[in-house]
């Protein structure tokens, strides 16, 4: 017979999700619970799965290029950018120089939308009520450049299969850099709002921590695992799109807890503008449409290429068997593979940093799921 | 929804699947390219390379016959194993080599071969800068060894290889669907289950409707 004089302290079983404002998409949580603590977590996921890569095996391979902006819909870009290397990789064609510094700076301007709907959403998750406003109206200044470009704010399908489709439209260097200029400034603005703010550190530090070794064990990458100390970056390991070509640095930490994320991500925002910057002071000029034949019909083979995307390593594995649509197309997806170290991170916190984690593992259900 | 036509049963891509990787395979060209004229035909194999490094001495001098080619195609090196050498294959690069970052598991279908699928496994190592994929054919049924005792990664990996391929993994902690339902009948992404096809009866019972498309 338990002691009846205290609490119960059995275990409590909740739900959270799939219908919840703080899980960024529909992800559903079992929570166990000892009072406040959390004693473990089950996600069930796959409540928006389309199985894109099933619909790529019956799609020409220029068809399939749209369907992935569809995954990560908040950086679609970096999805499109991803996608068309892996294919010029098995054709063995580059896209020229030109068209890589444009998918350069359309990409690090994504990066950009991209923390920053993480930054604005994740403090509104924490309390924080003004920075979405904020973020989101940065945010906008850099979709109407995707606008201006493609004619599509989120899903852009701003890449072709060998380079672009669009030259840039008059004034699209004179936007960027009104842009830099005008982010650097916000950057610092949000950082005063909350670096030093005592309820935000308060909340995030030694909360839901993963270190390095955690995180090579989880396979886990991108900022969470930059914000463990380990200075690894796609774009500075395995450069692509000229990458090499620009200064930049890759910011660390060395806690690995949520506030050390946050961090990492806000450096990175500074970067990717220093990296617009000089793309747009050395901008090629020429064409801006590498040697691909109407019919895209690679060669029998198989390549695996990974960019740098906002939420982390992300990867595709085409194989080819020589026909016009791929023989299989598979999606490594960053969200994906971090979600799964939401129970190491989580794991002996309490209750209310549930949504601190979730937040900060900067998911996106659209590729978690595919 | 340009392809309706192409029904359910019949996937699209060609019937022969030409082995992705050197060996025997007959030469057959894809029976109908599509609907293009063709162009020159491709070769119905891939043109790998064998691969040569002190890497690569190392793991065959290891593990001798256990691991086939070693080979790199487009500047991707990658080893092809024996079904039951690749978890010691794993832990081998994991621990005398570096390569402690499993990136990927990812299976491909080829239903016409004697071992239908490829197992692919991708790991990068830190240290090297150097990505390795390792591979291994197994036939329909085989229960291939998880690697969930080497890499902790694999947990969610694998399971989504056996929802999509129904390839179980030994010894798996948790050897269950992981995006579809699990009452789910069918994997699609075996190459004989069509685009347009699902588990009707799940969705008349789960979702009240005659059908999800």
């Amino acid at each position: 017979m338990p002691d009846q004089t205290f609490l119960d302290s059995t275990e409590l079983v909740i739900n959270m999700g799939p219908q919840h404002p703080s899980t960024h998409g529909v992800l559903r949580v079992i929570l166990k619970l000892d009072g406040e603590k959390v004693l473990g977590t089950e996600c069930i996921i796959g409540y928006l799965h389309r199985g894109v890569e099933k619909i790529a095996e019956n799609r020409t391979y220029a068809q399939f290029n749209p369907y992935v902006d569809r995954m990560d819909y908040v950086a679609a870009v970096s999805n499109g950018l991803g996608y068309c290397l892996a294919v010029e990789k098995i054709l063995n064609v580059e896209a020229p120089p030109r068209a890589q510094a444009v998918r350069v700076i359309l990409t690090e301007l994504n990066r950009i939308a991209s923390h920053l709907l993480w930054l604005g959403t994740h403090a509104l998750d924490i309390g924080a009520i003004t920075p979405v406003f904020y973020c989101l109206r940065e945010r906008e200044e850099a979709l109407k450049i995707f606008e201006k470009y493609c004619g599509a704010r989120l899903t852009t399908h701003a890449f072709r299969i060998g380079g672009l489709l669009y030259e840039t439209y008059d004034g699209f260097e004179q936007d960027i850099k009104e842009f830099c200029d005008m982010f650097l400034p916000r950057v610092d603005e949000y950082e005063e709002l909350l670096t030093t703010n005592r309820i935000w550190v308060g909340r995030l530090k030694d909360v839901g921590i993963l270190s390095a070794d955690e995180c090579k064990e989880y396979g886990v990458t991108g900022p969470v695992l930059r914000a463990a100390g380990v200075k690894w970056d796609v774009r500075k390991a395995q450069p692509y799109s000229g990458y090499d070509k620009y200064e930049f640095d890759i910011p660390t930490r060395q806690n690995g807890d949520t506030y050390d994320r946050y961090v990492v991500r806000m450096q990175e925002m500074r970067q990717s503008v220093r990296i617009m910057r000089q793309a747009v002071a050395a901008m090629p000029e020429g064409p801006i449409m590498g040697k691909v034949g109407k019919v895209i019909k690679p060669p029998v083979g198989e390549a695996y290429v990974s960019i740098e995307a906002p939420k982390g390593e992300l990867g595709y594995y085409v194989v080819s068997d020589g026909s016009t649509q791929p023989y299989r197309c598979r999606v490594r997806p960053p969200s994906f593979v971090n979600l799964q170290a939401l129970d190491r991170m989580i794991r002996g916190g309490l209750v209310a940093d549930v949504v601190a984690v979730i937040g900060t593992l900067d998911i996106v259900l659209g590729e978690v799921d595919r | 929804m340009a392809d309706e036509q192409t029904p359910g049963g019949s996937p699209t891509p060609p019937p022969e699947g030409g082995k992705p990787t050197a060996p025997p395979a007959k030469p057959a060209a894809p029976a109908k390219p599509a609907a293009h004229a063709a162009p020159p035909k491709p070769p119905a194999t891939m043109v790998s390379t064998p691969w040569d490094s002190e890497l690569a001495r190392e793991l065959k001098q290891r593990f001798g016959d256990r691991i086939g080619e070693l080979s790199t195609y487009l500047g991707q090196n990658f080893i092809v194993a024996k079904p039951e050498a690749a978890i010691s294959v794993l832990e081998y690069l994991k621990l005398e080599a570096d390569f402690d970052y499993l990136v990927d598991i990812t299976a491909v279908d080829w239903p016409k071969r004697a071992e239908r699928f490829d197992l692919v496994y991708i790991v990068y190592s830190f240290a090297r800068n150097e990505r390795v994929r390792v591979k291994t054919y197994i036939a329909d049924g085989y229960q291939p060894e998880t690697a969930v005792n080497v890499h902790l990664t694999a947990n969610w990996l694998e399971r989504e290889v056996f929802d999509m391929f129904g390839i179980e993994f030994a010894g798996h902690p948790n050897m269950t669907r992981i995006l579809l339902p699990e009452e789910w009948q069918g994997h699609p992404l075996r190459k004989d289950y069509g685009i347009l096809q699902q588990d009707q009866i799940w969705v008349q019972e789960n979702l009240g409707i005659e059908s999800g498309q």
